[in-house]
């Protein structure tokens, strides 16, 4: 018996080294000389680290709750955001807010959601895409779900779902993926492999030599990318995702990138994972070498990052203001958490309803 | 007209619903040219083909996630679990994300799908075929549960459950698929989703069941008439949300009440109607609300199922126990 689990080839793609100079020897697609798409999707890399430190922050002062962090997950995350078209439906985990504020998803709604609030789930402008999902790898198979619909009705839209390394090992990717393979759908499962999974590292979910290999064994087009490479990341899913809506079948990526961050802002990464595994981490973060790229390309300078970073800074604050008149002065009345939970309510719950009304405040000390 | 039986029922308001509804999907382990291992979906794909009419998989998890996703965008899945023991990976996904997503959005998605299961024993069938599972969907908010026990109202309801914009879990008692037959008539007729229905009216006592012991209850309603005594019958069909007001109103008058169900005991559906009636019929009760249920135990195997049922005889001591109270 021969142990050939790992003597086939899984492409990997990077064409922006850490240094900010294109990999040489590699076949670069057109869209790195697009500098003017490359520097409006930096700036949204760099708006959304702007809010992300500020939104940990909020936690910190006790004006947030519980937060995932997706910092260092920026290119990865804004170039699947890119990728897809406004009628396509995302389905993400639950830190993809590069990918989100693409799509049209505000600020203010995820700040509204980790703040406790529904009413951060209630997308204005990306009506048709999926909330924040917590329950490991369950999007997928709604990305599935949501991929036969556009299918069954020859619409030509792409579901697109995100899991993490450890949601890998879930049987509802591998569902996934079998489901996607079988009923050929229009559908790009991207695994963001962090590293980590809370405390567990990727060496610890299997000893594949890929995660996306498990896209293989379904049948399905899987390959990796760094995910550090805003290129890499955005070549790999319109590929993909152009692919899907022609009907050639479903694509898995496996996004190689590192969890800068704690897992929430409820974790302490530093009782289990090694100072220096960070500190070279940062050596390859994505917004350092798209703006060396950037700027040796002429398209960015320290007065327009000093400039932008600026008016993100404000446009995060007007966010946080947004939200916190929200919670503080129109939060939502004891009923609402009736109000949504049928189209129409049956009669019991309507009598709950009545009577919680009695009780607006009430309930447990803080 | 014909008559049919509770699982033609089904088969019935499936095809009436795909006709309205183009929407509507059906979708399931063996459900296309099979037509479904106890024949429920018998010729749908060969009508609708097989884009209306798909079979999975062989992988629960992905039927309910999936049905999940399609629910939220624009379909109407009826998704088939083979059997009652096979909803349990589904689980997730339903109290999850199929209960909450309309809540969970404000509004914005919304998750109209039907999860249809064959539930209950008594057809000698291997482990995890023959439980009944429904109080565990009843404790889930935002799931609609709903059982019938006769062809007209597998009909009606399941027409309703499929038309109702929130998802429905509606468990067909497969003891009795093929016990009665009744005219029924294909006229899109919908049954309400909120009712109980009262089966046989009696003022002495008020018997309340759902699913296959509906069997036993009317049978020994039959026996307590041989001996004068008038038993009302209420079939609760929906679970959830659960009609009290029907079953009040008769325990107002008959003021005596057994309930029968084939579940385990602690925490069912059972217990949930005897608290209802604690709270808002305690005072026109003549004696204590009894239950006649299912052990507190696995479901034996097939060849100990029937002692482990509630039997016509344990119905109808409950029912002296209770009339022996003056």
């Amino acid at each position: 018996m021969t142990d050939r689990s790992n003597t086939f080839k899984v492409d990997y793609f990077q064409f922006l080294g850490v240094d900010g100079n294109l990999v040489q020897g590699v076949k670069v697609p057109p869209l790195a000389k697009d500098l003017d798409r490359l520097k409006e999707l930096y700036k949204l890399m760099v708006k959304t680290r702007v809010f992300d430190k500020k939104a940990v922050a909020l936690q910190r002062t006790g004006k947030l709750g519980t937060y995932a962090s997706s910092l260092g997950h920026e290119a990865a995350h804004v170039a699947i955001g890119s990728a897809m078209k406004k009628e396509d439906c995302f389905a993400p985990m639950y830190r993809e807010y590069g990918a989100q504020f693409c799509r049209g998803v505000e600020m203010s709604d995820v700040l509204l959601y980790w703040g406790g609030d529904e009413r951060g789930n209630d997308f204005k402008n990306a009506p048709h895409d999926f909330a924040w999902c917590v329950p490991i790898a369950t999007q997928c198979l709604h990305a599935a779900g949501a991929a036969l619909a556009f299918k069954l009705r020859k619409e030509p839209r792409v579901a697109v779902s995100v899991v993490g390394d450890g949601g890998s090992s879930k049987g509802d990717f591998l569902e996934a993926i079998n489901a996607a393979s079988a009923y050929e759908l229009p559908l790009v499962l991207i695994i963001m492999n962090n590293q980590w999974a809370i405390s567990v590292p990727r060496s610890s979910q299997n000893h594949a030599a890929t995660l996306a290999q498990k896209g293989i064994a379904g049948g399905l087009t899987s390959i990796q990318v760094d995910g550090n490479d805003l290129i890499a990341c955005l070549w790999a899913m319109e590929e993909a995702v152009e692919a899907a809506r022609a009907g050639k079948g479903a694509v898995v990526i496996e996004m190689i990138t590192y969890r800068l961050s704690d897992h929430t802002t409820a974790d302490d990464a530093t009782r289990y994972r090694p100072d220096d595994e960070v500190k070279a981490a940062w050596e390859r973060e994505p917004l350092i070498r798209l703006r060396r790229y950037l700027t040796q390309a002429g398209a960015w300078d320290d007065a327009k990052e000093d400039a932008w970073t600026a008016e993100a800074t404000q446009e995060v604050q007007a966010a946080v203001d947004h939200y916190l008149d929200q919670v503080e002065n129109h939060p939502q009345p004891v009923t609402a958490m009736f109000d949504y939970l049928f189209k129409e309510p049956p009669h019991d719950l309507i009598e709950q309803r009545a009577y919680a009304e009695q009780y607006p405040e009430d309930g447990g000390h803080h | 007209m014909a008559e049919i039986t509770l699982i033609e029922g089904v088969t019935l308001a499936l095809a009436r619903a795909m006709e309205e509804d183009s929407s509507v999907v059906v979708l399931g382990e063996d459900v296309g040219v099979n037509g479904g291992v106890f024949r429920a979906t018998a010729g749908l794909q060969q009508r609708f083909g097989n884009e209306r009419v798909l079979d999975t998989p062989l992988a629960e998890v992905m039927i309910a996630g999936m049905s999940v996703g399609m629910a939220a965008q624009g379909m109407k899945p009826v998704a088939e679990a083979q059997f009652c023991g096979f909803s349990m990976p589904m689980i997730d996904h339903i109290m999850c994300h199929a209960g909450r997503m309309r809540n969970r959005t404000r509004g914005r998605l919304s998750c109209p799908m039907v999860l249809r299961f064959p539930s209950g024993g008594g057809i000698h069938a291997p482990e995890h075929h023959s439980e009944s599972p429904e109080a565990l969907f009843a404790h889930m908010p935002g799931i609609r549960v709903v059982i019938p026990s006769s062809p007209a109202r597998a009909y009606g309801l399941l027409l309703a459950a499929i038309r109702d914009p929130d998802p429905v879990i509606f468990m067909e008692p497969k003891r009795i698929y093929r016990w009665q037959k009744e005219e029924v008539v294909d006229d899109g007729e919908e049954l309400p989703l909120d009712v109980c229905y009262t089966l046989r009216d009696g003022s002495d006592i008020t018997l309340v069941s759902w699913g296959a012991m509906i069997k036993e209850t009317l049978a020994a309603a039959d026996e307590l008439a041989s001996r004068g005594i008038q038993a009302e019958v209420i079939d609760v069909a929906t679970i959830s949300p659960l009609d009290m007001d029907t079953i009040i109103e008769s325990v107002g008058r008959t003021g005596r009440c057994v309930i029968i169900q084939e579940a385990p005991k602690h925490c069912g559906v059972a217990s949930e109607i005897a608290a209802g009636l604690a709270d808002a019929g305690l005072y026109s009760l003549l004696a204590p609300v009894k239950r006649v249920c299912g052990y507190d135990t696995v479901m034996p195997l097939y060849r100990s199922e029937m002692k482990y049922m509630p039997s016509v005889r344990r119905i109808l001591d409950a029912i002296d126990a209770v009339l022996e109270v003056s």
